[in-house]
């Protein structure tokens, strides 16, 4: 149906839109900019396919309406018939300009020391409108006391500008909550649940709030000094793994247009720094599908062969740590659904402190384990207590993309002009596998590609083109897909210890689901418990963050569906250019097995080092 | 209908104390849609709670509307400060509202009411609930009424959150869906989407209690009073330095003169018309005309005595809304915390030309840039009062 276009002005220029359009979109779309501080391009209706209320709350995006006395905010003035518009005028400017004085006007802080400063939406218009802090004062002292330094998610209320983009990303795309108005008139602010704690509400520290924040009122905990530190103590070993997200994503702090890979300049830049390793977060991706990938063939046998009903499935993903902290608090009765495999981050610290250290004579005690995570709860996973099997800590400190591009700024570095290297072994093997686990769909494709060839015993291309997955891929926000095993082959030597042959999975169709985002997760759950088309899946994929890694709470400012777009590219762009696509032919993992694992995934040994247990949180 | 309890000095005769509601819910019984919208329409009333929009149109609208099912509330949060006649409506003739909402009901094809009842006024609800099952019991609600096969309408009573601005119609919808009371964007209008997204109208208690009397007597007894712009009469909450404060029922167009000499306020230097929200009149200014073209109001009358300092009365005003903003929105949360506190200061210091510029913009700036109609009229009392008692502050103006 194409309904009839309306004819409107906008500053003496006619154009015509659908109706239903908002006049701040309508005057976009002519290149006519209209500030805005609560509107934001992922939490309108276009962008979540659903009718919602904009805000309206900063009163930023005023225009003039022909016929109405008031002034009316664009983001939230709908055309519906012929309308003339004026989004300049004396009345216009002197609104923004009093309501950028009178946000300033309760802003404590010091902009020059402030981590948005440069990157601050605040501080931008501030300068464009050319705001009068005379006007009406700022506060001499914080009005709010500061938040608990050990929160990873820090929340200044003294630079909050109360334009609610972060609770109503909680609660729009993460279904968590945990953030809420409250209070009224000079007492109105956000507040976590009896006003606690960031660390102590039921907060996922998934960090979304954080890229949607326009001034520096969200940030994550700082652990830049700490790390600096490691790496000026002449007595520690500093070694740093790197995720694929960062690296389709730090380009923007430098300037880049987003989706400019810059894998291997990090690694000079890290270098640089004063790290004395740099692996590749790829080796414990790999690692990671085949533990977790054993597991299923495990769980799959149980309740196939043995028919055994205390096999857990679907089973879900556990490399996500908003969602498994989103899994422990909201959905405690599925924990046994988990996959008891650690994330790639976990796997690799406990492997650099057993097996490389043992390999290379270095003493465990005195490597420092950093990561270099697009990911904020990453820093929470990596404090779990339960995280140091072997003795030691797997991860000291976690650094999200925004913390390491300012270490490298702080270095004097210009990371874009560097010449590129390789990641050092024994974990530098780039992979394709191990790359897209920075997308939604990422670890579904990796796990796809390795257990799909190693039951049928041929190659993956001989079912999805160039081991393109493609049916597992893109930006839906719950997604499902299936293939049918034909043949099956004889089961590799590494797998030999869990099943007698593959028969029993001939003409079974494997059925997988994706979520990303735990709003998404919340409808697949809800599916699940009503018995619904994703409770018969064998394997569920969850990423807590939407668009998946690429998309979170520790990757560059700003976010929005378009940016997301381009680091995805810039990450399939990354795997279709490796050799080494598939994780049962990464040489260092399969090394590993042999050297060290040698009872093969998912035995003893790796189950002390490269899994875990969850808990229920309340 | 007999006048039972008065709860105040009731100043003047109503005409609500001589309605007899149920004959004009048993001629509406008899009318179609059309017909009921039209009366209310050639009637000329208009909105009670303060805006005045017209209520004829309103029904229409809302009549208009094809999603179902549609409510019909009844604002009965009276917030403005100063008013208090819609508590003696509900406590003396609720028979009326509650007729006036089921002939609302009729018009616009809902069948369902509710009254949100200001939380201050609780002690009324037992009283309510007690008229409600009379009405019921006589079959003047509930499914047929009055034998009609389609007419059939019932009432809930909800208790308000104790908030100002959820009597404003948008804030008090969110609050009765269990949320925060704060307002909602001005579009779409109630009468398109309220109440859990449906049509809606949301009327004032007397709005709705001057509806019976309509069609019991006619849309032109209703239209001879008042002026030609504001037809019809209305009740006035008479407050403050006056020796008979009370309610009182006048036909627009009526002075303030006129209202002083009746409550014995003839002294008054000023008049605060229409509440915090309203505007401030000074002495010179008493022959002004209370009618939507003149002085409008919600009915609210704060009389103002010679020793008032009428910056302190500002100040007052200010603070309230300091207090009662949502918090929402920019221009009115920090706003009226930025004019309170200049208030505070010049009361101290004076305001010189430039200070006063200042204020003048960041008034005009909430007015124009607030999100509702709270934060929108929030410095009406201060400017008024800047306009008018200048002269009060110290050093006066520079
Ligand atoms: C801040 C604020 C408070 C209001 N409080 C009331 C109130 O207490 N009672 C009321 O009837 N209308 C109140 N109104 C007006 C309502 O929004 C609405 O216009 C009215 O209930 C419509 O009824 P009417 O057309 O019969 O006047 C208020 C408006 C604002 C902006
Ligand atoms: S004008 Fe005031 S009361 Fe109305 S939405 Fe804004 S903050 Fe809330």
């Amino acid at each position: 149906m194409t309904a009839e276009l309306i004819t409107i002005t906008i500053d003496g220029t006619a154009l015509k839109v659908v109706p239903g359009t908002t006049v701040l979109d309508a005057a976009r779309k002519v290149n006519i900019d209209i500030p805005t501080l609560c509107h934001h391009a992922d939490l309108c209706s276009a962008a979540l396919g659903k009718k919602v209320p904009a805000p309206s709350n900063c009163r930023m995006c005023l225009v003039e309406v022909e016929g109405q006395r008031a002034l009316q905010a664009s983001c939230a003035t709908e055309i519906n018939g012929p309308m003339n518009i004026k989004t300049s005028s004396p009345a216009i400017r002197h609104a923004r300009q009093d309501i950028l004085a009178l946000m300033m006007s309760e802003h404590y802080g010091d902009c020059a020391a402030c981590r948005r400063n440069g990157n601050c939406e605040l501080q931008q218009l501030c300068a464009e409108y050319g705001v009068d802090t005379a006007l009406f004062g700022r506060p001499e002292a914080p009005l709010y006391a500061m938040p608990d330094e050990d929160n990873i998610i820090q929340r200044d209320m003294n630079k909050c500008v109360i334009c609610r983009r972060c609770l109503r990303t909680c609660e729009l795309y993460q279904g968590v909550v945990a953030l809420s108005p409250e209070g009224r008139g000079e007492h109105t602010d956000i507040a976590t649940f009896m006003d606690r704690e960031m660390m102590e509400a039921w907060c996922i520290n998934c960090g979304q709030c954080i890229n949607r924040c326009p001034t520096g009122a969200l940030t994550e905990r700082d652990d830049t000094a700490a790390v600096w530190a490691a790496i000026e103590d002449p007595d520690k070993l500093v070694v740093i793994q790197t995720a694929p997200a960062p690296r389709a994503a730090i380009g923007e702090c430098f300037g880049c247009e987003p989706g400019t890979p810059l894998t291997f300049e990090m690694n000079t830049a890290l270098k640089k720094i004063g790290f004395d390793k740099v692996f590749d977060t790829n080796f414990s991706a790999d690692l990671t599908i085949f533990e977790e990938g054993a597991e299923l063939l495990g769980r799959l046998y149980k309740a196939v062969v043995l028919k055994d009903n205390s096999a857990a499935l679907p089973q879900f993903t556990s490399c996500s740590p908003g969602w498994i902290k989103f899994i422990e608090h909201f959905y405690p009765e599925y924990l046994p659904n988990l996959s008891s495999a650690k994330s790639p981050q976990q796997m690799m610290g406990a492997v650099v402190k057993t097996y490389f250290a043992e390999k290379n004579g270095w003493d465990p005690s005195k490597i420092v384990s950093v990561s270099l995570m697009p990911c904020t709860a990453k820093k929470f996973e990596a404090a779990r207590p339960e995280m140091d099997a072997s003795g030691h800590r797997d991860i000291d400190y976690v650094l999200t993309t925004r913390e390491l591009a300012r270490m490298i700024k702080q270095a004097g570095i210009d990371l874009p002009k560097l010449e590129k290297s390789d990641f050092d072994n024994p974990f530098g093997t780039p992979t394709g596998s191990g790359v897209i686990f920075g997308a939604t769909g990422g670890v579904m494709e990796a796990a796809l590609r390795t257990v799909l060839e190693v039951v049928t015993g041929e190659k993956i291309e001989t079912l999805f083109d160039k081991a393109d997955i493609l049916p597992v891929r893109g930006f839906e926000g719950v997604r499902m897909a299936q293939v049918t095993i034909g043949k099956v082959g004889p089961v590799p030597a590494i797998f030999s210890h869990l099943v007698p042959d593959f028969e029993w999975l001939k003409g079974v169709t494997v059925k997988v689901g994706l979520a990303h985002g735990t709003a998404n997760a919340i409808r697949v759950m809800q599916d699940i418990k009503e018995g619904g088309p994703l409770s018969q899946c064998h394997f569920i994929e969850f990423m807590a963050c939407p668009g998946g890694c690429l998309g979170g709470g520790g990757q560059p400012i700003p976010t929005n569906l378009e940016i997301r777009t381009a680091r995805a590219k810039a990450i399939y762009g990354e795997d279709a250019a490796y050799k080494v696509r598939k994780s049962h032919e990464n040489e260092d993992v399969l090394r590993i097995y042999r050297e060290f694992f040698k009872e093969g995934p998912c035995s003893h040994k790796s189950h002390e080092l490269l899994h875990t247990h969850y808990k229920e949180r309340v | 209908m007999d006048v039972k309890t008065v709860h105040g000095f009731v100043g003047s005769k109503l005409s609500f104390s001589e309605a007899n509601g149920d004959a004009g819910l048993k001629k509406a019984a008899t009318m179609d849609a059309e017909a009921l919208i039209g009366a209310v329409s050639a009637s000329g009333l208009k909105g009670r709670g303060g805006a005045g929009f017209p209520t004829g149109m309103k029904w229409k609208f809302a009549r208009a509307e094809t999603r179902t099912p549609k409510y019909i509330i009844c604002n009965a949060d009276e917030g403005e400060p100063g008013t208090f006649k819609d508590r003696l409506i509900l406590s003396d003739f609720a028979d009326l509202v509650f007729a006036g909402m089921a002939i609302a009901g009729k018009a616009v094809g809902a069948e369902k009411g509710i009254l949100y009842l200001r939380a201050e006024y609780e002690w009324l609800h037992p009283h309510l609930d007690e008229v409600l099952a009379r009405r019921r019991k006589a079959g003047l609600l509930g499914p047929d009424i009055l034998g009609g096969k389609n007419f059939s309408f019932d009432i809930e009573i909800r208790m308000g959150a104790g908030a100002y601005v959820c009597g404003e119609e948008s804030a008090l919808i969110e609050s009765l869906e269990g949320k925060r009371g704060e307002a909602r964007n001005r579009m779409p209008f109630p009468v398109q989407a309220g109440y859990l997204g449906l049509p809606t109208v949301v009327n004032n208690v007397e709005t709705f209690a001057w509806v019976p009397c309509i069609l019991e007597k006619g849309p032109e007894w209703f239209s001879k009073m008042g002026t030609q712009k504001s037809p019809g009469a209305r009740l006035f909450s008479i407050s403050g330095d006056c020796k008979k404060p009370g309610i009182y029922e006048y036909p627009f167009g009526v002075s303030l003169r006129q209202l002083l000499k009746d409550a014995g306020g003839e002294n008054a230097k000023a008049v605060q018309v229409g509440g915090a929200s309203g505007t401030c009149v000074p002495a010179s200014k008493f022959d002004r005309k209370l009618a939507f073209e003149d002085l409008a109001t919600g009915g609210s009358i704060i009389v103002f005595g010679p020793d008032r300092d009428m910056f302190a009365v500002a100040e007052n005003f200010q603070q309230f809304f300091e207090e009662e903003s949502c918090g929402q929105c920019v221009p009115c949360r920090l706003g009226n915390m930025r004019l309170h506190e200049a208030i505070v200061k010049m009361r101290e210091e004076g305001l010189d030309a430039k200070g006063e510029m200042v204020l003048r913009r960041l008034a005009a700036t909430m007015q124009s840039a607030s999100k509702c109609g709270l934060g929108q009229s929030a410095p009406n009392a201060f400017l008024s009062i800047l306009d008018n008692f200048a002269g009060e502050l110290p050093r006066g103006k520079a």
